[in-house]
């Protein structure tokens, strides 16, 4: 256990502290001088109307649901494929049935249009 | 674990880590002197011999820049988005086995950071963190751009997270193991390389790595024409390079990923083990910039199109044929 995990544990106190540091520098190096204009935010040159945190399509709302469903499904496919040899065709036939019963709903959002993107 | 074991153990790990983050420094110049060889330009060839020495130079540039924090911005979230994205796409490597053990003050020292049993589901478990930077990023800015640009990069790469997830399954019902050190061994020698055995998932993977490390045809979080330079927009000096930093670490772990999982790793003829898994890397490296520099963009429909209609069903069918095949 300690093996394994402790070299991850190393790696990631590395990960950690190289960005910290490259945030550190720039506060002690670069010149620090604000003014309204230079911390407004970004559009295109004019100034900014209104809050940016504002509604957006109920598409991506959607697609993160999917997301969920068919990672689910990845998920649960890879303890399966790990035992498949043992399994056989007794294994393919039960997760041909878990997969059609999931392509019907794939293929019903299809048909719902959830996926079209105009 | 003795005393001698960690100082190995921290050795190991700091060599990896540094090497890899080299990588990342000269990648911004190989990719753009490739461009610019593909464009028929000379590319950045002034600072050192060749321009060896720009990455260095760029480097002191963006640490003296000045770091602009935006006026409507969330400041704690703002300065953490960048190093979410950045550390997981550095701790991908770690089960990445690099070349072949060897055998030092009489300890057999394997050449990987963690030799970990579920190898694979640490990989997509870890690269999939580095979405949550990028979203972060975008919200935290309190900008119209970089939010729409978060948003859009989200709705990619988490379509492209299931496709990338099927297109491997294949490759695990064949060999069985999670381990990445276990799938190295089992492709000893040319015939047996996965990439011969799992084409369509190979293809699958190489599509979805692309779309997972937003690069072209697949980089709509950035595209300049419709969104300015999407979920980065606001970012400056060293914040803004790390997003780019951790793009690179990102294509040099998939890279390395690919390498290991399909075209048998360190494993090679006559040269070291090291040198052959370099090579292979480098080989991908390359091909990332050359597609970089050979195609256009999608556009969003086309992608969510693509990605959900057509890698899906064909990562489930990939899974049905590869299951049929073990069965006969």
């Amino acid at each position: 256990m300690l093996r394994i995990y402790f070299p991850i544990l190393v790696l990631l106190a590395f990960a950690v502290i190289t960005p910290l540091v490259m945030l550190i520098i720039p506060k002690i190096l670069g010149k620090r001088e604000s003014t309204p204009v230079k911390d407004a935010a970004y559009e295109c040159g004019i100034p900014a109307k209104g809050d940016a945190r504002e509604r957006f399509p109920i598409k991506f709302y959607l697609i993160a649901i999917l997301f969920l469903l068919f990672d689910i499904e990845a998920i649960f496919l890879y303890p399966w494929a790990y035992i498949y040899r043992k399994l056989g065709i007794f294994g393919l036939i039960e997760m041909g049935v878990f997969v059609f019963i999931l392509l019907v709903g794939y293929l019903y959002v299809i048909k719902k249009g959830a996926l079209r993107w105009q | 674990m003795d005393t001698l074991d960690i100082i190995l153990t921290i050795v190991k790990v700091l060599v990896i880590f540094g090497g890899l983050m080299l990588m990342v420094a000269y990648m911004t110049l190989f990719e753009r002197r490739v461009v610019a060889w593909i464009q028929n330009r000379i590319g950045p060839n002034r600072v050192g011999p060749n321009g060896i020495l720009q990455p260095i130079a760029d480097a002191i540039k963006l640490l003296t820049k000045e770091d602009v924090l935006p006026a409507g911005a969330n400041k704690i979230i703002f300065s953490l988005a960048p190093t979410i994205t950045f550390i997981p796409a550095l701790l991908t490597i770690a089960v990445v086995p690099v070349s072949s053990s060897l055998t030092l003050f009489g300890r057999n020292i394997t050449m990987v950071i963690s030799d970990m049993n579920i190898g694979i589901l640490y990989i997509l478990a870890v690269s999939s963190i580095g979405v949550y930077g990028i979203i972060l990023g975008g919200w935290a800015s309190n900008s119209k751009y970089p939010l729409l640009g978060g948003i859009r990069s989200t709705a990619q790469m988490i379509s492209y997270e299931v496709s990338m997830g099927l297109a491997l399954v294949g490759l695990l019902m064949i060999a069985g193991t999670f381990s990445m050190t276990e799938i190295v061994n089992q492709q000893s020698s040319i015939i047996k390389w996965f990439v011969f055995r799992q084409p369509l998932g190979f293809i699958l993977f190489a599509i979805c790595a692309l779309a997972e490390t937003n690069r072209i045809p697949f980089d709509l979080p950035e595209a300049e024409s419709e969104l300015v330079g999407g979920y980065n927009t606001e970012y400056s000096s060293m914040k803004f390079a790390m997003f780019f930093m951790a793009e690179y670490a990102h294509i040099i772990a998939v890279s390395a990923i690919i390498t290991t999982l399909y075209f048998g790793g360190w494993q090679g003829p006559i040269l070291p083990p090291i040198i052959w898994f370099l090579i292979k890397v480098g080989f991908f490296l390359f091909a990332f910039v050359w597609i970089r520099g050979t195609l256009p963009r999608f556009r969003y429909d086309q992608l969510m199109r693509f990605g959900w209609l057509i890698l899906l069903p064909l990562a489930l069918l990939n899974i049905l044929l590869t299951g049929i095949f073990m069965v006969l």
